[in-house]
């Protein structure tokens, strides 16, 4: 029985096309077929989401917000509208709403049914942000969670668990670390985590004597 | 300069997909054109982003009834059997006929020598 197996799954790995990837091609030469996709758009698609998006465009996001306390304001009461001021626009015509850390307040988001994701500012989510574990227990014991992800939430600060939606997407604004006084908005981007942004880390500086 | 991609390309000649530096985001291209199709398909008004979220969440509602473990790994092929699903009620592409070209693709697939690109007989 176990030969038998063994078989199966040689076959399907030399198989150039087979299970779920085999499924998607037929799908999609169907779809194509019939006029409702373009494969450029596809192509190009599938370009943006993974070079050209991605935690690059939250981590500008939060930069800005650390330097210019004009656009922190606008970025917490509308942040649909000041994440457009850098034309990023959610396809799915989803609102965000901005989450802002204190020193008394950790904000973490989740999503609870499936797993809803601002795809415009973070790309595209982790795979364990999708999985039912994290699901689940972010929401019952938020403060286990983010341990085991090597984040230890003193006892005096709220974790406040955030359930996203279709319609409604979070990003996490952390907290500017010290020790990035007077650094620009490119070197603070550049230290602003896709993690950070979900709320599950913290934004640490980099020893400066090792850059 | 970006060069677009002939529509006969195989899923393998796109770039090399994954990671980004905290982790993999697509384990296989075709995760990626699972995702690429559903987002093209939503802005062009086939179905509204809600109902696709409602479809996805059956499928994997559906999954975890079944006792299948979740942790993330199958997670796309709950998307792509959510995807079938929907343009089947959308009445875009009836089921027997994606099943008809999932086995024409399969043995134009097994049909094709190693390293040659694999196309459907012109009908």
């Amino acid at each position: 029985m176990s030969d038998h197996h063994d078989d199966e799954h040689a076959r399907e790995h030399d198989r150039p096309l087979s299970g779920p990837a085999l499924r998607a091609k037929a799908l999609e030469s169907l779809l194509v077929e019939k006029g409702l996709v373009d494969p450029k758009a596809l192509d190009e698609l599938i370009d943006t989401y993974e070079t050209k998006v991605g935690p690059r465009n939250g981590a500008r996001i939060v930069a800005r917000a650390w330097v210019d306390p004009a656009y922190r304001k606008r970025l917490l009461e509308d942040a649909s509208a000041a994440i457009a001021e850098f034309g990023f626009i959610g396809r799915q015509g989803e609102d965000m709403v901005v989450l802002e850390n204190t020193p008394k307040v950790r904000n973490v988001v989740v999503c609870t049914l499936c797993s809803c994701y601002p795809w415009p500012v973070l790309g595209l989510p982790p795979v364990w942000y999708k999985s039912a574990p994290y699901r689940a227990r972010a929401v019952i014991d938020p403060r286990g969670v983010l341990k085991e992800l090597g984040e230890d939430v003193p006892d005096g600060v709220e974790v406040r668990v955030w359930d996203s939606t279709a319609e409604l997407r979070y990003l996490v604004l952390p907290e500017r670390p010290a020790g990035t006084e007077g650094w620009s908005e490119d070197e603070l981007a550049a230290i602003v985590t896709r993690d950070a942004m979900i709320g599950v880390a913290q934004v640490r500086a980099p020893d400066r004597s090792k850059r | 300069m970006s060069t677009s991609i002939a529509p006969e390309a195989d899923l393998r000649a796109l770039p090399a997909l994954p990671r980004d530096e905290a982790g993999p985001v697509f384990k296989a291209p075709w995760e990626a054109q699972a995702f690429a199709m559903t987002v093209s398909l939503n802005a062009r008004g086939v179905f509204t982003w809600r109902e696709w979220a409602d479809a996805l969440a059956a499928e994997l509602a559906a999954a975890a009834s079944r006792g299948e473990p979740d942790d993330g790994s199958h997670y796309y092929e709950h998307w792509l059997a959510a995807l079938e699903k929907l343009v089947a009620r959308k009445k875009l592409i009836p089921g027997q006929e994606l099943e008809r070209r999932v086995d024409e693709w399969d043995a134009a697939a097994r049909a094709t020598p190693h390293g040659k690109p694999i196309e459907l007989p012109r009908r």
